[in-house]
């Protein structure tokens, strides 16, 4: 039977179904807080340190962030696909997600790679030190959705039991999608382009 | 909201998936209290053996400088962290929420048991740093850098390690379950549960959580970055120095930045124990004076309001550490402003006792020593939040007696309390009477008689952190005496609460079976059909609420209390804000 011609899933809108949602807010909330915290001290490490030495960013980070803009875009369509019980599509907007997301972690890897291979190591200069720390931070929450999203997936195939279920399944990984993409947009700025001149200027000592 | 009942989750069947890999909210309280009052006898075993040194030097072989760090180390981390933050949060939150809201259990189950294995996790590694070579870290529990992990501070290696691994992974397991509570009270009330019409200790859980999970990321940055320091030899906080005539590899960190995430963390975490025992204590009073609770609505904006200026204050255990003089200023002016909403809560508990019908229970008897404690140890904190004030008095024994007194013996009177309080709804059997009245009357005059000498000891001068007191001219000879009187009272207090254990096993087998409802209560968690409640709480149909948890001696209901979950024209509903005066057409 082609997903296209079935009908769309009812949504319920109970307390439990509303749960989940409501859980990765409140989680979106405190990952948020965490790399907050982590870039005032970016910030305040920054700030009057004689032994900053701004790094060059590896060029990989460009292509990574594409991958995660892609995986975040795919995983929205997938969502859209999945309300209009478009199953056969949302199958292969959720897959091509989520392996954007893992190539964005191996490009990540990538970059670490070509850092080391410039003899940019993690300890030494603490422009290095926050990069490595803030990447590998970032990557363990992508990982973290990977797992939820690899227990999305087999709730797809071949055909979904609960449809409104995986509807909103597929919805809460692009929702953190979104947010991962937004951290690592915010982080990427920062590390590229947050310098001690630009700390001393917005401290008023520039 | 719609209040469809997903219906009776399907009980477990195995010893196993019962009380050990339980899923049960309740299971899962009883196994986090369980684990925290055992590593909570560790911390006190620790600090009486603290005071041995302090009352009777060198008296004692064993206790040498560096052991004398470590039990200060890790009776502080214990009691703060593994004992009190996963007793209210881990504990009461999880026994509470789901049974006052109405819920069949916590919103993600599996989650909730993860969290509680995971922080049993946290516990192991730190009680396993007393076996690693070196013993456990002696840094102080606020594990200051440079020194916390430098050669010539106990537990440098193998110490510091475990503790932070230990504090990152209790961070996870608090994360785990704090996303329960806040989601278990914002999305799973049954019908007629409104957010003003949940009992306080629902709203201080839950504010309390939020803290916590604001907060920790705090604690889990500077972990992370000192496990750095210590392991990888990055610099994040970690000067240029030279350590033991050996210059080095570390270079221009900031000890300040580490003091500056650690306290943000810190003090928030005065109130993630003190909101829970803020929201319990109104309860208790409420149950114990048969009287609704004094200005609910204004409780509920306090507990906000404490937890929101909760976070803008941490600067004032920073004193001491050197800030710009308008820095200083606004931490004092915020520190002294959380006075204003304290204050109101406990105008409203004497309020709330003012001509009710007193009942001079346990659980009473523990709330009414609480508010005195909570007072007397907050009024020194508003000397201590000036910093001119707090500059001399900060390294001394003054500050030793005021967090003790604050957030040391005040929430633990409110977890004393309420384990005598719900403790017949846990087991279905009463705490026997008369061991819990000794238990009380020794732990509260006995920690008086602790704290309130430290004061003056303070005040005289006596400096804190010190291993020995000896051959100090300006100590007088009668602060050696009352340190010797502290110390065997400390010992008194210690063994009382061998007592509070003995009588936490006895009646949970031999105790006096209790009814459903003991203290004629009025909130929800008190009307399961079963005592102990089963699985799933409820029985078939959830509850449907129809007034607020304090409906107390209501003139012409046939007894004093109406539960809420009585129908509706029982009466007893909470009292509606008053309605806004109409605009007057001039």
């Amino acid at each position: 039977m082609n997903g296209a011609v079935m009908m769309p899933p009812a949504m319920d809108d109970t307390p439990e179904s509303r749960a989940p949602g409501t859980g990765l807010w409140v989680f979106i909330g405190v990952a948020s807080t965490l790399f907050a915290l982590f870039l005032s001290a970016y910030v305040m490490r920054m700030d009057g340190a004689a032994d900053w030495s701004t790094i060059v960013l590896p060029q990989q980070l460009w292509l990574s962030s594409a991958l995660l803009l892609a995986g975040s875009v795919l995983l929205q369509r997938a969502g859209t696909s999945a309300r209009a019980a478009r199953w056969p599509a949302a199958r292969t907007l959720l897959l091509a997600g989520g392996v954007c997301a893992m190539a964005f972690i191996g490009v990540q890897l990538w970059a670490w790679q070509s850092l080391l291979s410039a003899r940019v190591g993690l300890a030494g200069n603490p422009a290095a030190s926050f990069f490595y720390v803030l990447t590998a931070l970032h990557g363990l929450h992508v990982l973290g959705g990977l797992a939820a999203w690899a227990s999305t997936v087999p709730a797809v195939l071949p055909r979904p039991a609960d449809p409104a279920r995986v509807v909103r399944r597929i919805a809460l990984c692009a929702r953190y999608w979104h947010f991962l993409l937004a951290v690592w947009l915010v982080l990427f700025a920062a590390l590229g382009w947050l310098t001690p001149d630009v700390v001393r200027f917005i401290c008023g000592r520039g | 909201m719609s209040y469809v009942d997903a219906g009776a989750h399907h009980a477990p069947q195995t010893f196993i998936t019962k009380y050990v890999w339980s899923q049960d909210h309740k299971v899962i309280a009883v196994q986090y209290a369980s684990t925290a009052i055992l590593v909570g006898l560790i911390g006190l075993v620790l600090s009486n053996l603290m005071r041995l040194q302090i009352g009777f030097p060198g008296q004692f072989a064993f206790i040498n400088a560096e052991r004398y760090y470590q039990f200060v180390t890790m009776h502080g981390m214990i009691m703060v962290i593994y004992l009190l933050t996963a007793l209210f949060l881990g504990g009461f939150g999880n026994y509470l929420i789901p049974l006052m809201v109405g819920a069949r259990d916590m919103v993600f189950p599996y989650m909730n048991m993860l969290s509680f294995w995971v922080y049993l996790l946290s516990v192991l590694v730190l009680i396993a740093s007393f076996f690693v070579p070196g013993g456990p870290t002696g840094a102080g529990w606020t594990l200051y850098p440079p020194q916390a992990i430098l050669p010539g501070t106990p537990g440098f290696e193998g110490g510091i390690v475990l503790m932070l691994v230990s504090l990152l992974i209790f961070i996870v397991a608090t994360t785990m379950g704090g996303l329960n509570y806040v989601t278990t009270v914002l999305q799973a009330r049954c019908e007629g549960m409104t957010l003003l019409r949940m009992p306080l200790a629902v709203w201080g859980i839950f504010v309390a959580t939020i803290l916590a999970l604001l907060a920790f990321p705090a604690l889990f940055v500077s972990g992370v970055m000192m496990l750095l320091d210590k392991t990888l030899h990055t610099s994040f906080f970690m000067p240029a120095l030279v350590s033991l005539g050996q210059a080095t590899d570390y270079k221009g960190g900031s000890p300040l930045l580490f003091q500056h995430l650690f306290w943000f963390f810190g003090h928030p975490e005065v109130y993630i124990v003190a909101l829970p025992a803020f929201g319990i204590v109104s309860d208790l009073i409420s149950v114990h004076a048969r009287k609704a609770i004094f200005g609910y609505r204004t409780m509920v904006w306090a507990i906000v309001v404490i937890g929101g200026l909760s976070f803008v204050v941490w600067a004032h255990h920073m004193f001491v550490s050197g800030m710009n003089p308008w820095f200083g200023f606004f931490f004092a002016t915020s520190t002294l402003i959380i006075a204003v909403p304290t204050a109101i809560k406990v105008y409203n508990w004497v309020l709330t006792l003012w001509r009710g019908d007193l009942h001079l229970t346990v659980p009473m008897l523990f709330t009414l020593a609480f508010i005195l404690t909570f007072l007397s140890g907050g009024l020194t904190g508003l000397f201590l939040g000036n910093v001119s004030v707090d500059i001399p008095l900060s390294g001394t024994y003054f500050v030793v007696a005021h967090f003790h007194m604050v957030m040391g013996v005040a929430p633990l009177l409110v977890v004393f309390g309420g384990i005598y309080h719900w403790f017949p709804k846990v087991t279905g059997r009463m705490l026997d009477d008369r061991l819990g009245k000794f238990h009380f009357w020794v732990t509260f005059i006995g920690t008086y008689l602790i704290y309130f000498p430290m004061h003056y000891l303070g005040v005289l001068g006596m400096p804190r952190r010190y291993y020995n007191y000896e051959n100090y001219q300006f100590i007088p000879a009668s602060a050696h005496t009352l340190n010797a009187f502290i110390t065997v009272v400390a010992l008194t207090v210690g063994a009382a609460q061998l007592v509070y254990v003995y009588n936490l096993v006895w009646s949970t087998f031999r105790g006096r079976r209790a009814d459903g409802n003991p203290w004629r209560a009025a909130s929800l968690e008190w009307a399961t059909p079963n005592t102990p409640p089963v699985h799933g709480n409820w029985g078939p149909r959830l509850p449907v609420v129809h007034r607020w948890a304090y409906a107390y001696s209501v003139p012409g209901a046939p007894q004093d209390f109406i539960a809420q979950d009585a129908p509706l024209e029982a009466g007893g509903q909470e009292p509606e804000p008053p309605a806004r005066p109409r605009e007057v057409p001039t």
